[in-house]
């Protein structure tokens, strides 16, 4: 990905409506302070990369933008749509906004292809034969058109994954959202899914993806956020964060993920 | 990471407070909505119902209200802990017969049904493929037949138990007729409280002795003999002294004289035929109970326990029964609550326990509500104890994790 | 090894298989020869018996104590039930004389009381000529669960056959059309009433519990998790023949003037509130069980509650608590002998009524023998069909 490229794609992001607008976001776990005063602003098309020690507030903060978590305080902002406890707010929100889990969490008792069609059929009310053309076709995309008929149990981890991500793309989302997505799988299928991620980037997906994969972060992304208790410490282009860190904490995380890269 | 303390431990801003909105999308609204309205339908029938009820009892002339405990009771009550005068006691106080009839069963039953209980589940995992399969068939065959079925067979078995004169005599002392089950009981003289003291004491001191050995164990490494001692202080010390106290031994047998028993401890054909089946029916469900959690610890612990040298006696004690314990003792506090709720059963067979008594005095009084009342009171006050003590017991014994 | 030196010693008649061992560079393969591992102390039943019944001292007693005592009892059993046992009774005008079998009575069993009594303890009192009625039920009942067991029933369509089925059994108890007698509910009893109280208890209780069970955990209703709370506390907590008694005697009290709602039915509904805490207690476990992520990975696509519950969440919970929910209905079956208190003719109070007049009194072991055989036998059935299946989950967990 060139300088030009990446300059370009930036400045026609800064001009359309900013997809993602977190704003002095505040969040607590009873008494513990896990969000502090996290503004962050994701623009269309843009790729942001989140990474940090474990426990620093990346997958609770990724999970409030679909409000799979609630804010206490400070506003967000997904696709011009602020996100309260309105529920009208919230069906539009997650219909435009797709995920992807950890633990890929498909729908065991259904086969692939029910588990994508399900939710274009109950929530963006398609009729049956349209809905399995969507997911055949996003099935195909993510190279296993030929397990539609199989049930999750039968497949591999890096097949599954790349199921889940077919799945939140049935839905035509606008926004997606990655919480480590390779951090449950065997080594020999990371790839496999991130090439799958890396091609759904290059076609304009605005992405935020909590991962530790810095190959991917330097291939991708075209800003990275360094998250530290609960708040964003540094942030910026992958080559300058990689390279010349600027903060202490960055460096001490840098020093501990990249030991022996 | 840096060394520091996690400052998000110390909460520096507390979280603000919501406000509601008033539109269907907003959650809290529509809770409150969906709560009012399913209380109110079940406000509205509960209403509907007591009106009724009040309705009828008005029409048939029956008193509401629990003021008829204090009226004196028609009930005749076969057995009883305490003294208790049918046409002098009043209804509250034969329900407190009823509730001590009960807990008779049920402290009894509880105590036999465990250990009972506990050897077959640990006869079933025995190496002889016939004690096992024994044990596993009684345990089918107990799971598989109503209770009340086996209630009805016991209590028939000892109704044709022949009349006293011609008991039955298996050992001497014992003594098996359709009025009872009598045995020989033990004439306690003062030798025997002293002893039970002394008992009492060696058992305090048999505590102080093993606490001692753990000490000197842990910093010697030698570990003094703790076996030998806690016997002598708990069977050698009160023997020595009830021996020199005059060793007083006799036993009350019962005697036949004229046409009954005098003499001896007895229990009724309808107490003992319940005891009977309640223990040996729950027992079934206890073995299974043992049983499983043995198996429940993993078998790698066994195996690490032997690798690093310990030999089975410890390695049971140490490691394996105190993992078991945390499964066996839940399911075991909740089926002493079954234990209880099925000596309810009770009334089938003519023992009269809480439930028999309230039944009858519901008959005489015609007061159905306030009977069901106290009869749901008393089992829920034992089950919420039982639930009470497993909470603590569970907290207490959790497995700390992350 | 030279392979003239390895092909000396080595008996070939001991050789199970010659399998050349691929050349690693260099060497050269040398045949490799197995043999079957011999089991220890022996082979067959011999080796067998002395492995398991007399490996020890205490284990040699224990077998020997054991198969006496076995002995003794079989014997006397067979004895009792077979050899001395009277299998017919002579009948006169007045009815069987039953001398014979009182004669024995201790010795031989007296198998001429099921002989006569069969009918009633199995259908009660329902009329002679109708009872086809009771038995086809009882052969609808049995298959309504062979076919509810199987796994390739396991859709949607298995509640449009429950309905199905639990109507037309309705239809044939009661009577009333295509020509059959009207028969009053008094007057059923015996097994049908037993498989009644139980199947149509779990089937109307199974829809009530799912409902306390989601209400109990939602959160964000305290009010109704409070009312689901209260409910399944106190059932759980009071026995059967409480509600047993409530149904009989207070459930008139609360109905409108002249309404008198049948015997059976109080019964019924008495079960069917003791089932619901029961099952919801079990249905709630199922819900526990779920992993967090699929409740997340639904609300992330977007799915209403009662979409997620209804689609997602329920049909994995329900196969989850399959074994448990069998077990407690098996508990059910059992405890619809408690009916035997407020009077009415389940299959145990058949068979007690059957030997309370005077020509038969006295011969309730056999009846009751028969009553626990049949029991026993549905019971064991669902028993064994549990256990087979927490194997099969347990097996697929692991992989």
């Amino acid at each position: 990905m060139s300088q030009t490229m990446l300059a370009d794609r930036t400045a026609q992001a800064v001009e359309t409506e900013a997809a993602i607008t977190l704003d002095h976001v505040n969040k607590w776990y009873g008494s513990m302070h896990v969000l502090r005063d996290v503004s962050l602003t994701v623009a269309q098309k843009e790729r942001v990369v989140v990474c940090g020690p474990s426990g620093s507030g990346k997958s609770t903060m990724i999970r409030c933008i679909n409000r799979l978590e609630t804010h206490q305080e400070g506003r967000i902002i997904v696709d011009g749509t602020e996100l309260t406890d309105d529920t009208r707010a919230l069906d539009t929100i997650r219909r435009e906004v797709g995920m992807v889990f950890q633990s890929f969490n498909l729908f065991p008792h259904l086969t692939i292809l029910q588990n994508c069609t399900l939710a274009p059929i109950w929530v963006r009310k398609m009729p049956r034969a349209e809905a399995e053309e969507l997911a055949m076709s996003y099935l195909r995309r993510v190279k296993i058109p030929e397990q539609a008929n199989k049930f999750p149990g039968q497949l591999s981890g890096g097949q599954q994954q790349r199921v889940a991500i077919a799945r939140a793309l049935c839905m035509k989302p606008k926004i997606m959202l990655f919480d480590e997505p390779t951090s449950a799988l065997d080594p020999e299928m990371i790839k496999e899914v991130l090439d799958t991620m890396i091609e759904l980037a290059e076609s304009g997906m605005t992405m935020v993806c909590v991962t530790h994969e810095m190959g991917f972060a330097r291939k991708v992304a075209d800003r990275v956020v360094f998250m530290d208790r609960g708040e964003i410490v540094e942030s910026g282009p992958p080559t300058r964060m990689f390279e010349s860190p600027q903060t202490d904490r960055l460096k001490l995380f840098l020093s501990q993920i990249l030991r022996g890269h | 990471m840096s060394g520091t303390a996690d400052p998000r431990l110390f909460a520096a801003r507390r979280p603000p407070r919501r406000r509601i909105s008033l539109s269907w999308s907003d959650p809290v609204l529509r809770s409150l909505v969906w709560q009012v309205v399913i209380i109110g339908i079940v406000v509205a029938v509960a209403w509907y119902l007591i009106s009724n009820a009040n309705r009828n009892l008005a029409a048939r002339h029956i008193a509401t209200g629990f003021g008829f405990l204090q009226n004196t009771s028609g009930v005749p009550i076969g057995e009883s802990l305490v003294t208790y005068t049918p046409g002098a006691s009043t209804y509250g106080w034969a329900l407190v017969v009823g509730i001590l009839n009960t807990l008779k069963v049920a402290v009894v039953g509880v105590v036999l049904a465990t250990i009972l209980g506990t050897l077959i589940g640990v006869a079933r995992l025995s190496q002889n493929w016939l004690l096992s399969r024994i044990c596993a068939v009684y345990i089918e065959v107990m799971r598989d037949i109503p209770l009340l079925l086996q209630l009805l067979f016991w209590y028939g078995l000892l109704q044709v138990l022949p009349v006293p004169r011609r008991a039955f005599h298996p050992v001497p002392g014992v003594f098996l007729s359709n009025r009872g089950i009598l045995f020989p009981l033990l004439d306690w003289k003062s030798a025997h409280s002293w002893a039970l003291l002394a008992f009492a004491i060696g058992l305090v001191l048999t505590t102080l002795w093993s606490r001692h050995a753990r000490r000197r164990q842990e910093a010697t490494g030698q570990r003094p003999p703790v076996w030998p001692v806690a016997l002598a202080l708990l069977v050698g010390l009160p023997v020595v002294v009830w021996a020199a106290l005059g060793a007083p031994f006799h036993l009350d047998l019962p005697v036949l004289r004229g046409f009954n028993f005098h003499g001896g401890g007895s229990m009724t054909p309808e107490y003992g035929a319940l005891t009977f089946g309640l223990v040996i029916y729950t027992a079934a469900y206890i073995a299974e109970i043992v049983r499983s959690g043995i198996l429940a610890v993993p078998h790698g612990q066994w195996e690490a326990a032997g690798a690093l040298g310990l030999h089975r006696g410890q390695l049971l004690r140490l490691i394996v029964l105190p993992q078991a314990m945390r499964v066996i003792i839940p399911p075991m506090t909740s089926e002493y609550l079954n234990l209880t709720k099925n000596s309810s059963l009770a009334v089938a067979i003519g023992y009269q326990d809480i439930v028999s008594i309230a039944g009858t005095e519901i008959n005489q009084t015609g007061q159905a509500i306030e009977g069901i009342a106290i009869i749901m009171a008393v089992y829920l006050t034992i089950s919420l104890s039982i639930s009470l003590f497993m909470n603590w017991y569970n907290a207490r014994i959790a497995l700390v994790e992350r | 090894m030279s392979q003239s030196q390895s092909q000396g010693s080595i008996d070939p008649r001991r050789i199970a298989d010659v399998e050349p061992v691929p050349a690693i560079a260099g060497e050269v393969a040398t045949p490799v020869y197995h043999r079957a591992q011999p089991r220890v102390g022996g082979l067959g039943p011999l080796g067998w018996a002395r492995a398991n019944l007399f490996n020890s001292w205490v284990s040699t007693a224990v077998t020997l104590v054991l198969v006496y005592a076995i002995a003794r009892i079989a014997i006397a059993f067979i004895d009792w039930a077979l050899v001395n046992a009277v299998w017919t009774v002579p009948q006169t005008a007045t009815g069987p004389n039953t001398a014979r079998c009182r004669d024995l009575m201790g010795v031989g069993a007296c198998w001429a009381v099921i002989g006569e009594k069969y009918r009633f303890i199995l259908f009660g009192r329902f009329p002679y000529e109708e009872q086809w009625r009771p038995a086809i039920s009882i052969l609808l009942f049995v298959g309504l669960y062979v076919v509810s067991a199987m796994r390739r029933f396991w859709r949607r369509e298995l509640i449009l056959i429950w309905i199905l089925a639990l109507a037309v059994i309705g239809l044939l108890m009661f009577g009333g059309v295509f020509g059959m007698t009207y028969v009053p509910t008094d007057e059923w009893g015996g097994l049908p009433i037993t498989l009644i109280l139980s199947t149509f208890g779990l089937a109307l209780a199974f829809p009530l519990a799912v409902l306390v069970a989601l209400g109990r955990r939602a959160r964000s209703l305290p009010a109704i998790r409070l009312l689901c709370v209260v409910y399944i506390e106190l059932i759980r907590g009071v026995p059967l023949i409480s509600l047993l008694f409530m149904a009989s005697v207070m459930f008139p009290l609360f109905m409108p003037e002249g309404l008198n709602p049948d015997k059976l039915l109080r019964a019924q509904v008495a079960i069917i509130l003791f089932a619901g805490a029961y099952l919801a207690e079990v249905i709630r476990g199922g819900l526990q069980a779920l992993p967090k992520g699929q409740y997340e990975a639904a609300d992330a696509l977007g799915l209403s509650y009662w979409q997620k519950t209804g689609l997602i969440i329920l049909p994995q919970a329900l196969r989850l608590v399959i074994p448990p929910l069998v077990n407690t209905f098996i508990g059910f079956f059992k405890d619809t002998s408690l009916v035997l208190i407020i009077g009415i003719f389940d299959l145990l109070n058949a068979a007690k009524v059957a030997v309370a007049e005077p020509a038969w009194q006295g011969f309730q072991n056999e009846v009751f023998l028969v009553a626990a055989a049949i029991y026993f036998t549905f019971c064991y059935a669902m028993a064994s069909y549990s256990r087979g299946l927490e194997r099969q989950f347990s097996r697929s967990a692991r992989r």
